[in-house]
C-alpha cells in the first residue's frame, strides 16, 4: 500500500468531510433551537448559492451581491418562521418534518422559477486545483480549494461559537435550545429567536452553497448534498455542533477511504449509502449519535 | 338524518365487533366496490383506466404498507421505494427463473422477499428512534437501488438495467387489457386493505399502536418490543413489495432500478401525510389526491393558457408545478394536521346531526 496515496485519500476525505459539515451545521442549527428536523436546508444552499451567483453574473459586484443574498435569506428565514412554523407550534415533530419537505419544493421551484434552472459555474478566485509544493514535497495532491474551504468552515463555527457564547441573542438562542418553555417564562421572545435562528441557518446555506458552487458548479444537484449531510447529522447527533464537525469528518474521511481501497472489489459506487451505513453501526453503540443529548424514557 | 346509527341495535358480539357497525358504512363499501368493479370498467377510457385509476390503487397499497409502519407502529420510514424495489425486481426473477411459475404466487413471494428486507433493515428500529430511524431507513433506500443497478442477477443483466414485466396469466386468462390490469390490481388491493382493515382491529394491531404511543409504556404492559416492531417492519414491506409488483406488472410495464427513487418514497409519505396518518382509508384518500392533483394542475394551466391567453413557458409551468404542490402540503398541515381522513371523520359527525346544529 502507497503511504502517500493513503494519506492524500486520507486528508482529501477530511476535507470534504469538513464541506459535509458546513451543510450539516445548518441543520444542527435549526434542530437545536426548535426542535424542527429541517429537510430544507439542501433547498437553502441551492437558493442562497443561485441567487449570489446569478446576481453576480448580472454585474452586481461580488461584495454587493453577498450582502443581498444574504439580505435575502435573512428575510427567507423570518418568513418561513411566520408562515409555515409559528401556525404549526406544538404539532409533533413529524408533522414540521414533513412541512419542511414541502418548503424544500417550493424554495426548490422558486429558485429555478426566479432565475432558471441552467447550470452555473461559480469563481472565487481561489482554483480547484492540488497544490504543487506539496506534491513535490511529498507525491501528495492536497486541492488548495479544500484547504481554504476548511479554513472557511473553521472561521464559521469559530464565529458562531463566538456569537453563541458571548453576545445577548447567542445566550437567548441557547436558553431556547435547552428548554422552550423555561427560556418563555424567563421573557425570550421565542418568535424572534427562531427567525434568527432561521436567518443564520440561511447564513450558513449561504456559506455553504458558495463553497459547494465552487466545488461542483451551481446547479440542481446542489439540493442533494442534503442527503450527504444527513449521515453526518445522524452520526454526530441532532444537536451537536461539534458533532456535526466529527462527524463530517468521520464520514467524509471513511467514505473516501471505503470507495478507493473497498469499492473496487464490489463494483464501486459506493459513496451513495456507505456513509449511511457506517452511520447506522455507529448508531447501533450510540442511539444518540456521538455527541447528541442522552434521552431518557420516563413513562 | 340520513347517517346515523341510532334503531341499529346489536344483539350479538360479532355484531358488535364487525368491521363496519353503521349499516350506512357497509352500504357505501358495497356500493364502492360494485361501482369500482362495474361502473368504471364501463365508464372510464383507456386514458382513465391506465394513467389514473390503476396507479391510484397501487399508490394506495403502497401508502397503506407505509401507514401500517408509521401511521400504526410509529416507526418513521424513507425507505418505501426500497421495499417497492424488492417487490418489482423479486417478481421478475421469479417468473424468469422458475418455469411455470404462477403470477400470484410470485407476487406473494416477492412480498416476503421484501419483508425480508424490511426486517433486517427494521432491525436498528429496536435501538434507535425518531429522525434517527428516519435516516437510517435512508440506508435501505440507498443500499438496496445500489445493489439492484450493480449486480447483474436481478435485472437479468439487462445492460441498461430496465427489466420488462412479463405478461400476467391467472389459470389460462391473459391480464393484457387495461381494464383485465385495472380489476386484477382492484382485487389485490381490496383483499389486502381488508385483510390491513382487520389486521389493526386486532391485538396485533392494538400492539402497534400502543408502541407508537409510547414504546416504554409498552413495553411495560408487556408488548414485545422486537416482535412487534419487526413485524410491523415486516407486513409493511411486504404491501410495498406487492405494491411495486403491481406498479411493474399493471402499470409501467418495463422498470428500472431508478424508478424507485427517494422522490418516490416522498410521495407515498406525502400521500399517507395529506390523507390521515394512521387510517386506512387515509391511505386511500391520500393517494387520490396526490395522483389526481398534477392532472388537475396541468389542466388549470392549459385552461390558464387558453381562455386568458396567458402563455406560460413549459420549464415555468413545472416549477410552479412544484411550488403550488410543496405550498398545498404546508397549507393542508397547517390546515389539517390529521389529514383528509380526519376531515371525513368531521363530515361524518356533521352528517348525524344533520339537519339540526347541536
Amino acid at each position: 500500500m502507497n503511504v502517500a496515496f493513503f494519506f492524500e485519500v486520507l486528508i482529501g476525505g477530511l476535507l470534504a468531510g469538513v464541506m459535509y459539515s458546513l451543510v450539516a451545521l445548518g441543520f444542527v442549527l435549526i434542530y437545536k433551537a426548535s426542535g424542527v428536523f429541517n429537510f430544507a436546508q439542501g433547498a437553502m444552499v441551492f437558493f442562497a448559492a443561485l441567487t449570489f451567483v446569478s446576481l453576480v453574473e448580472r454585474g452586481v459586484n461580488f461584495w454587493l451581491a453577498l450582502v443581498i443574498t444574504l439580505a435575502v435569506m435573512v428575510v427567507l428565514g423570518i418568513a418561513i418562521e411566520k408562515v409555515v412554523l409559528r401556525p404549526l407550534v406544538n404539532q409533533p415533530p413529524i408533522t414540521l418534518f414533513m412541512a419542511t419537505i414541502g418548503l424544500t419544493f417550493v424554495l426548490e421551484g422558486l429558485s429555478q422559477l426566479l432565475w432558471g434552472s441552467q447550470p452555473h459555474g461559480l469563481e472565487l478566485g481561489i482554483e480547484d486545483v492540488p497544490m504543487e509544493w506539496l506534491s513535490k514535497a511529498t507525491g501528495m495532491n492536497v486541492s488548495q480549494f479544500d484547504l481554504f474551504a476548511a479554513g472557511v468552515a473553521g472561521i464559521l463555527v469559530a464565529s458562531l461559537a463566538l456569537f453563541f457564547q458571548y453576545t445577548r441573542i447567542g445566550r437567548a438562542l441557547r436558553a431556547v435550545a435547552d428548554d422552550h418553555q423555561a427560556a418563555l417564562s424567563v421573557g425570550i421572545p421565542l418568535k424572534h429567536i427562531w427567525a434568527i435562528v432561521w436567518a443564520v441557518a440561511g447564513f450558513v446555506a449561504l456559506v455553504a452553497g458558495l463553497m459547494w458552487g465552487v466545488r461542483n458548479g451551481v446547479q440542481f444537484a446542489l439540493t442533494f448534498i442534503a442527503l450527504k449531510a444527513l449521515p453526518v447529522l445522524i452520526l454526530g447527533g441532532f444537536e451537536s455542533v461539534l458533532g456535526a464537525i466529527v462527524g463530517g469528518l468521520i464520514i467524509g474521511a471513511s467514505e473516501k477511504l471505503a470507495e478507493v481501497y473497498l469499492g473496487p472489489y464490489v463494483g464501486g459506487g459506493i459513496e451513495g449509502w456507505f456513509p449511511y451505513v457506517l452511520a447506522l453501526v455507529f448508531l447501533l453503540f450510540r442511539p444518540e449519535g456521538l455527541f447528541g443529548e442522552k434521552h431518557i424514557d420516563r413513562v | 338524518m340520513l347517517y346515523r346509527e341510532a334503531g341499529q341495535f346489536k344483539s350479538s358480539y360479532s355484531e358488535d365487533q364487525q368491521i363496519f357497525p353503521i349499516r350506512q358504512d357497509r352500504i357505501a363499501v358495497v356500493a364502492l366496490l360494485l361501482i369500482a368493479y362495474l361502473v368504471m370498467p364501463l365508464v372510464a377510457n383507456q386514458y382513465w383506466l391506465t394513467a389514473i385509476l390503476t396507479p391510484f390503487l397501487i399508490f394506495a397499497l403502497a401508502a397503506l404498507g407505509l401507514n401500517i409502519l408509521t401511521g400504526y407502529a410509529g416507526q418513521l420510514s424513507l425507505g418505501t421505494a426500497a421495499f417497492m424495489a424488492v417487490g418489482a425486481f423479486m417478481t421478475y426473477n421469479f417468473v424468469l427463473r422458475i418455469p411455470d411459475m404462477p403470477i400470484l404466487v410470485s407476487f406473494i413471494l416477492a412480498g416476503l422477499c421484501a419483508a425480508a428486507v424490511g426486517i433486517v433493515f427494521g432491525l436498528p428500529s429496536l435501538r434507535i428512534k425518531g429522525f434517527y430511524l428516519a435516516v437510517a431507513t435512508l440506508a435501505c433506500q440507498f443500499f438496496v437501488l445500489w445493489v439492484l443497478q450493480r449486480v447483474g442477477w436481478f435485472t437479468n443483466n439487462s445492460p441498461s438495467g430496465v427489466i420488462a414485466a412479463q405478461k400476467i396469466v391467472i389459470l389460462g386468462y391473459t391480464f393484457d387489457s387495461p381494464v383485465s390490469k385495472y380489476l386484477l390490481t382492484l382485487t389485490i388491493v381490496a383483499l389486502m386493505a381488508l385483510a390491513a382493515k382487520n389486521l389493526m382491529r386486532s391485538e396485533t394491531g392494538r400492539a402497534f399502536m400502543a408502541v407508537r404511543d409510547m414504546d416504554v409504556a409498552a413495553a411495560v404492559i408487556g408488548i414485545r418490543m422486537m416482535h412487534t416492531k419487526l413485524l410491523a417492519f415486516a407486513i409493511s414491506s411486504f404491501y410495498c413489495g406487492v405494491a411495486g409488483a403491481l406498479f411493474t406488472y399493471c402499470y409501467l410495464g418495463t422498470v428500472e432500478p431508478e424508478a424507485f427513487t427517494l422522490d418516490l418514497s416522498f410521495r407515498i409519505l406525502f400521500m399517507i401525510i395529506i390523507g390521515g396518518v394512521g387510517s386506512i382509508l387515509g391511505s386511500f384518500l391520500g393517494a387520490a389526491f396526490i395522483t389526481l392533483f398534477p392532472i388537475f394542475l396541468n389542466l388549470t394551466t392549459g385552461w390558464l393558457a387558453h381562455t386568458i391567453g396567458i402563455e406560460i413557458p413549459h420549464a415555468a409551468v413545472s416549477n410552479l408545478e412544484v411550488i403550488v404542490f410543496g405550498s398545498l402540503i404546508i397549507f393542508f398541515l397547517i390546515v389539517e394536521p390529521n389529514g383528509l381522513a380526519r376531515l371525513w371523520q368531521i363530515g361524518k359527525e356533521k352528517l348525524r346531526l344533520w339537519p339540526f346544529p347541536h
